[in-house]
């Protein structure tokens, strides 16, 4: 009864599906939608590992309900790739040793993505400040900073360049 | 963690909102940024029947001023907060204070409403409407009243505001030219509240300390405004002697909990600290020096 239809569009193609009011946006892309990329780590809106974006905004996927996304536009970190072509932040994270476990990855990924549109070249500190909803137990964060850098110097010369 | 069934509502004018909470009262929930009341329903510490969620409607977003006050809708989010040239300019320490709640993803949910109608004392915007004497626009299908932020808050998670009302938009004066304020506040890391903070407004005339105000937050069962504090600087130069008065005053209106986040004589002496850094500088905000 509680059930309900949504129209989405996830990662550039159009979804429609049918969701329990309660269900949470994670645990539909997770377990509705297979895509297994935004992480569940605390489930308590603090690790930001489930982080997308969702009309343009970073937000936590635990604490936002499908229904919520009904009519929106979606990028989950499956989205970032052009093909075999890695995301110039992708490619940061690998080249920069930006991750060890690799956890809290997609959403390192689909913040900084965001972070880039907000502030095509920032320093390190307001790289820090971005991605501050988003904890790593792992890398000590310096090389997950460098990454960012990486790409958005990436990013910044192919612009520069056309 | 999966919250309890409800039926979810998707309303686009605030009549709808107020037709299903006079129809509904307590078996439905205002969903604003969800921040605070999602974490809520997934521990089922909260399991509304019905989920009225505001975010759809327009009208009760944004910032704009109107005479002599400034208007926040109470759908508007944190982030929006912080990038308002309107605040910026005439109201610094909201933004200033924005960017010390929670993280970037946090913000672009949260709303300023929900934090001022959340009643939780760790919320940092009840002080700072106390401290800028704003008032709270509740409308219910019987009509529209306004209750000052000094009036709201009647003890943890307890507010005047009743179960069929909507808060629709916070006012606050518009604060003259020369007002110097500040937000400052303790915290163990980012994303977490305060282990002690005060909001501080005041203005000078010829030397003298003509008006302030002074607040605080999670250091009681509510926000915390304090007479006795901004008394201890009326009339002053705000000299040394002035402030240590301030945050002694401060210190004394404080009851903190012992928490996670400290003893109550370490958040007692936070809370002193914090209205001591905060009158220093709206000070000097105020004196432009
Ligand atoms: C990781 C994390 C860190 C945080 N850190 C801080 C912090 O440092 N400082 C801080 O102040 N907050 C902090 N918050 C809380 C955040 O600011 C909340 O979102 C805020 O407390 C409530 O705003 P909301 O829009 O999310 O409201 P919701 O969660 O949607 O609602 C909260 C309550 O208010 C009611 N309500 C909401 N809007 C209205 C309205 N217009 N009319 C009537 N009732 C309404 C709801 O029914 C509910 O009971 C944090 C949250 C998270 C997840
Ligand atoms: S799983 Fe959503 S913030 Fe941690
Ligand atoms: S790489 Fe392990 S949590 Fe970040």
């Amino acid at each position: 009864m509680s059930s309900q239809k949504i129209s989405l569009t996830i990662n550039g193609e159009a979804v429609e599906a049918e969701v329990e009011a309660r269900t949470l946006l994670i645990h539909f892309l997770r377990e509705q939608r297979n895509l297994t990329g935004p992480h569940i780590g605390c489930e308590t809106s603090h690790c930001g590992a489930c982080t997308v974006d969702l009309n343009g905004k970073s937000v936590k996927s635990c604490t936002i309900f499908a229904v919520q996304a009904d009519g929106g536009e979606l990028l989950t970190v499956e989205g970032l790739a052009n093909g075999a072509e890695l995301h110039p932040l992708q490619e940061g994270f690998y080249e920069s040793h930006g991750l060890q476990c690799g956890y809290c990855t997609p959403g390192m990924l689909t913040r900084a993505y965001r972070l880039l549109q907000e502030n095509p070249d920032p320093s390190d500190d307001e790289i820090r400040i971005g991605i501050s909803g988003n904890l790593c137990r792992c890398t000590g964060y310096q090389n997950i900073v460098k990454a960012v850098r990486y790409a958005a110097d990436k990013i910044n010369q192919a612009e520069g360049a056309d | 963690m999966t919250p309890g069934v409800f039926e979810y509502h998707r309303p686009k004018a605030v009549d709808e909102v107020l037709a299903l909470l006079g129809q509904l009262g307590d078996d439905a929930k205002v969903l604003a940024g969800g921040h605070s009341l999602v974490p809520m329903m997934k521990l089922r510490l909260a399991e509304p029947a019905h989920l009225i969620d505001i975010n759809a409607i327009d009208a009760l977003r944004g910032i704009r001023q109107d005479g002599a006050a400034i208007i926040i809708g109470a759908a508007t989010t944190q982030a929006e907060v912080i990038a308002s040239d309107l605040l910026v300019a005439k109201c610094s320490i909201l933004p200033e204070a924005a960017a010390q709640i929670a993280d970037p993803q946090v913000r672009n949910c949260a709303t300023v409403g929900g934090n001022c109608a959340n009643g939780d004392p760790g919320n940092d915007d009840p002080a700072i409407m106390m401290a800028l004497d704003a008032s709270y626009v509740l409308r219910s299908q019987g009509g529209e009243r306004q209750v000052a932020a000094r009036d709201f808050y009647e003890g943890v998670y307890a507010t005047v505001l009743a179960d069929n009302e909507l808060l629709t938009e916070i006012r606050i004066p518009t604060p003259a030219a020369g007002v110097g304020m500040s937000y400052q506040k303790i915290k163990r890391k980012v994303g977490d509240y305060a282990i002690a903070a005060a909001a501080v407004t005041l203005a000078m005339a010829d030397g003298r300390c003509a008006d302030a105000a002074i607040a605080l937050t999670n250091v009681g069962d509510t926000a915390l405004f304090s007479s006795a504090a901004a008394d201890a600087i009326k009339g002053t130069s705000v000299d040394a002697a002035a402030i240590d008065a301030a945050a002694q005053a401060a210190m004394a209106a404080a009851a903190p909990a012992e928490d996670l986040r400290g003893t109550v004589a370490y958040r007692t002496a936070m809370a002193g600290q914090m209205t001591r850094r905060a009158i220093v500088q709206a000070l000097s905000r105020a004196t432009g020096s």
